[in-house]
Formats: C-alpha cells, structure tokens, sequence
C-alpha cells in the first residue's frame, strides 16, 4: 500500500484577529487511506470545518494555515500558489458543502454548472461534457436525468439538489471528497438516501471521504474511522466501533453517551457539563480539563499528547503510564 | 407569460388613463387657453368664435373624450407660441432627447458596472477607495453645477469640446441624427456625462454593495471548491446575480432620464424635448406641457414593463412563478 490519500501533519490553523491570534486547529494529524471514510465529529467549533477548508486551501483572510504539512497521495498541496491548488480543487479533491438549497448558483441550470466544472477540468468538448453530466446525474439517483439536466436549481427538491451537489463534486472524479455535514440540512429520511450514496460511490470508486458531522449516527452508520475534536485538536481518533462502543478519552465517552438508543436498558444520557471554551480563552493543559469528570492535576498543567496505548490513539492524562492511577471504566 | 404580459399592459392602460386626467385638467385649471391665443384687443365676439372653432364651449365630458380620441391618434393639438401641431414638434424634437439619453445610459452603465466590479472585488485598493469618493461627489453634486464645470474645463478653457448644441446633424428618414458626423459626436460628449454621471455613480454602488453581498453567498464558496477559474466566478457567477437590482435601476433612471433631461438640455441648449418643455413654461404654452406630460407617463409606463420582462430573462426562478399566475 502506498502513501495514504490524504495525509495531514501537525496542522495548524490561526485567525488573526484585533484581539490577537486564536489558534482555530492545533496540532492536527489524520490520514485517510483509498476507500476509507474518515468520521470527524465534535461540537461545533471544535474546528471540524475548518480543517475541511484547509485541505482544500480555501481558508479565507484573517484565517491561514500556520504550520504543519497537508499531502494528497504524497505531494504537498498546503503551499501551492493559489493557480495550483484552484487545480487540485474540483479535480483531485471535491468538496460537498452544508446546504444543497444555497450551495448551486440559482440563475444557471444545473447542467450548466456541471459543464462549466467538468469543462474546467478535462479537456471534453461541450457535448462530451454534457453526455458525462448526464451519467453522472445518472449515478447519483436523479431520475430522468437527460431531462432534469436542463432544469434550474429551484426545481429540485432539497434532497435532489445535495444529489446534484454531489455529483458537481465528482465531475473530475476526485481522489478525496470532504463532505462538509452533507446531511444536517435534510429530512431525516433524505439524510438516509444521500448517506447510502456517498458510501456506494467511496466504495465503488474508491474515493477517500472525510466525512464532517455533529450527527453520531450518520458517523456510526458511513465511518470506518472516527476523529473525535474538542476546541481544534483531536481528541480521540480510532475505528468507529471501538471509539462509539468503547471511548476512551472521557469527552468522547462523554459524546457516546449523550446518544439515545432505541435498544438495550434504559438509562438517563448524560450530558457534558458546560461547553466548550472560545478560541480566545482556552484553557492551559488539556482544553477539557474544566469539564472533564476525571481531571487531576497534570490536565491543567500539561497538555496531552497523542498516545496509542490502547490500539487507537488517544489524547489524555488518563491513559499515559506514567502519569495514570486511575483506570476508567469502558463499560459501554 | 402571454398573460402576465397582457396583464401588465392593461395596468400601464390604467396609468396612462388617470395620467390623462390630469393633463386634461391642466387645460381647465392654467387660465383661460382663449386669452393666450388672442391678443388683448380682440373684441369679445372674436373670442367666443375662437372659443367655439376650439371646442372649448362644449360639455368638459365631450371635450376630455375628444382629448383622449386625439392623443390616442398621436394629435395632441396646437402649439399657442408655435402655431404648430405639437406632434410635428415633438417629432422633430425627440431624436435629440432620445440620443442623448441614449449615449448617457451607456456611459453610465459601462462605467459604472466596471467601476463597481473593480471595487466590490478590490475593496482595499486606492483605486477602488478613489471611485467611492468619487461617486460621492457625482452624487451630491446638482446637475446644473456639473454641467457648467465641464464646460468651464473641456470648452471654454481646454477648447476641445463644443459647449452647446448638437453639431451637425444627418436626416436619416424623419429622424436627425447626430451620430453619423463627428462634430455630433463631439457635442455628445459633454452632455451624455453630465445626465449620465448620477446614474453611473448609483449604479457603480449598488453594483459594488451587490458584489460584496453575493462574493459571502455559499454558492461562490461552493463554486470556489469546484476549483473554478477566478474569471469565471467574479463575471459569470457573481456578476450575473448582482444584474437584478442593476436592471431595477437602470430601468427606472432611464425613464428619469429622458423626463428629466430637461436641465441638462437647458444648460447645454440642446435642442431636444426638454428645452422645448422649458420654452413651453415660460410661455404658459398649456398643449406643449400637457403632451409632454402624456409622452413621460408613456415612456415610463413602457420602460416598466421592459424591466419587467427583462427580470424574467435574467432569473429562472420568476419565470415559473410567472408560468402559474396566483
């Protein structure tokens, strides 16, 4: 197996802003393999967005990268000239936004837009790019596609226009697709539709997809790792079955357990006291450690690194050896 | 679309009838017309004479229905200090309105959509922050003030420009036309900027504001992220949005344009309806102010319904809306 699709180091996002610099994403590593769905969850603002961004460079001023290094299948594309990245853009990495009802342009139909992109990335003619629109709609469940090509954004449903969303995204088929909370903004049985799609098309395709969400059960259902983020670094990232049954980091514990299950012994959810710091006041050690149950008083002086004690790595105090007297009971 | 279309010329139908009204009542309200015809001697059996060859002793119902058939037919009567059907006067005034306003409409959409792109895209550039100053004092400043500095600069102390009138002028047709000889160009120039510059100053700030808004919209992020030529998102996706209120405007100065062309006629004696409208005051010529007020309403009833159908051209989504009236 070669390098990972996507391969990010040591990332680091900062905005400037008249009250000095907020640190947005610290110290970020992850990679993506060919094929794989890489879950990121966390609140918002844990910085689940913005690293989306950065892969693709389209963090705007005041915000820029700070340091660290982005590879897509082993080339750097976090200090490419801006005419270089507009490339990797669209071709290599494609990117599926929030909100199918804003995200296409209203006065162009939609075959106009999928033309336009496919035309910025190959070199087909307008009627070979028509034909591959067509097949593309095609393959992301839009029925009738040789008509509805024609048809402008308004006449789609929301759940047809993140299919047609996602199908701009695979114009060039793209090596990695960053899907930004692909379903929050959908009916719940549409959210179903469009999650079966992305997982049919990363498999088939073999596409990598970074998959942004708040939603645990989309993470549980399409992920086959998770990153779990808490105040712009990552807290906890593993395979999704053992960081959704058996968390290790006690933000992620604390996630996990405000889920509702339909099966099993009924139980209270617990909810994590508190909520997470702004940028500007995050808190010295572990940015948890305010509202962290287990806290001692290494968390709020030292800040945890990331340590595989236990098969995935895990950013906390608790389960570094020299430091742990407390074992935590994962009994979930 | 048919029937939006008809719907709408019905209205305008509306419009014109009560603006009617009001030019008719100008006849009744503005004095005795019979005293601006004769001269003060005219002994009173002449008077009544004159008053009955103008139909002015009938009913006022039979005289406004006899109004609205003539204006309808394009004959709006005699003019008192021309001795001239007013449409013969019209007719051979309106070339030189409509050029002017012609030429002052594209200077100011021109320039004022690529000043206001320029500065909606390069916000923080001292170009950009020049136009905005600029566009201020094409705002606030009158008319009239403008007018006069330009001729003070490019006529009288440059000497490129003439400083009144039109030039020489072709008859193309019953149609004189300024554009065909270069010293008709020439005449344009001045006064094309001075009727010009407050449209293009608005236009130049809506475009710009309209910019700013629709570069935040998530559809350019989104076009951004599909790796997009810059070009094409700035002129094909984002200019084409902010198109809408730009129409609007244009849409409406235009008609402000050619009605109120009047002080820019003054100030450079271009010899076009306005000036005749301001020869008309001064000389209580009633039918001359009574047609022009029709041919305004006309023209800004007509340049509405333009706009109108031109919105459904830019955006798709009132054509649907259109498509199934409520």
């Amino acid at each position: 197996m070669g390098a990972p699709v996507l391969s990010v180091r040591n990332l680091k996002v900062e905005f400037v802003t008249r009250r000095g610099v907020l640190k947005a994403i610290d110290d970020v590593s992850f990679d993506i393999e060919r094929g794989e769905v890489l879950g990121v969850v966390g609140e918002s603002g844990a910085g689940k967005s913005v690293t989306g961004s950065a892969v693709i460079g389209l963090i705007d001023p005041p915000g820029r990268i700070a340091g660290g290094q982005i590879l897509l299948n082993g080339e750097r594309i976090d200090n490419m000239s801006p005419e270089q990245i507009r490339k990797v853009r669209g071709k290599r990495v494609g990117m599926i936004f929030q909100d199918p009802l804003t995200s296409l342009n209203p006065l162009y139909t939609v075959g106009e837009q999928l033309e336009e992109t496919i035309q910025t990335h190959t070199n087909l003619t307008r009627a070979g790019a028509r034909k591959r629109a067509v097949d593309l709609l095609a393959e992301v469940g839009i029925p009738a596609p040789d008509r509805r090509i024609d048809s402008y954004p308004h006449e789609f449903s929301g759940g047809m226009r993140q299919r047609v969303v996602i199908a701009l995204a695979l114009c060039a088929d793209p090596e990695l697709i960053i899907a930004d909370e692909p379903t929050t903004a959908l009916d719940v049985s549409v959210q179903a539709q469009v999650i079966a799609l992305l997982k049919r098309l990363g498999r088939e395709r073999g596409t990598a997809i970074m998959l942004v969400t708040h939603d645990m059960g989309v993470i549980a259902e399409t992920a086959d790792r998770v990153a779990v983020m808490y105040a712009g670094r990552i807290a906890e990232i593993g395979p999704v079955e053992k960081v959704v049954r058996q968390p290790l980091h006690p933000y992620a514990q604390g996630l996990m357990g405000a889920i509702p299950t339909l099966k099993g012994h009924i139980h209270r959810l617990t909810q994590i006291p508190g909520s997470m710091p702004r940028l500007s006041a995050i808190p010295p050690g572990c940015s948890f450690n305010p509202r962290c149950p287990f806290a001692f008083e290494r968390c709020k002086v030292d800040r945890p690194e990331a340590i595989a004690r236990y098969e995935h790595p895990v950013a906390c105090h608790l389960y570094d050896q020299s430091s742990a007297k407390v074992e935590v009971a994962s009994d979930r | 679309m048919v029937a939006f279309i008809i719907r709408r010329v019905l209205q305008a139908v509306g419009v014109l009838f009560a603006v009617g009204i009001i030019s008719f009542s100008m006849f009744r309200f503005a004095g005795d017309p019979v005293n601006q015809i004769v001269s003060i001697d005219t002994p009173a059996a002449q008077r009544e004479e004159v008053r009955r060859s103008l139909g002015l002793s009938d009913p006022v119902p039979v005289q406004f229905t006899r109004y609205l058939i003539n204006t309808v037919r394009g004959d709006f009567g005699i003019s008192y200090q021309f001795r001239q059907p007013i449409s013969d006067l019209l007719a051979e005034r309106m070339p030189a309105t409509l050029e002017l306003a012609f030429c002052a409409t594209v200077f100011a959409v021109a320039f004022g959509i690529l000043m206001g792109v320029y500065s909606g895209l390069r916000r923080e550039s001292f170009l950009s922050k020049l136009f905005q100053t600029l566009s201020l004092i094409g705002i606030s400043l009158p008319t009239f003030l403008i007018g006069i500095l330009l001729i003070y600069l490019f006529a009288v102390t440059l000497g490129w420009l003439p400083s009144y009138g039109r030039g020489d002028t072709v008859r193309v047709g019953w149609w004189t036309t300024g554009f065909l000889t270069l010293s008709g160009l020439m005449a344009l120039i001045l006064p094309s900027i001075t009727l010009g510059l407050f449209q293009m100053t608005l236009i130049m700030r809506i475009v710009r504001s309209e910019m700013l808004e629709v570069l935040r919209t998530d559809y350019i992020k989104f076009a951004r992220a599909r790796g997009l030529t810059t070009r094409a998102i700035h002129f094909g996706h984002a200019l084409k949005n902010t198109l809408i209120p730009v129409i609007t405007i244009v849409g409406l100065q235009l008609g402000s344009v050619i009605a109120f062309s009047i002080i820019t006629e003054t100030v450079f004696q271009w010899p076009g309806m306005g000036l005749l409208f301001v020869q008309a005051v001064q000389n209580v010529d009633i039918p001359i102010m009574a047609a022009y007020l029709m041919l305004v309403a006309l023209i800004f009833v007509m340049i509405n319904l333009a706009v109108d159908i031109l919105y459904t051209v830019v955006d798709p989504r009132l054509r649907s809306t259109i498509r199934q009236p409520v």
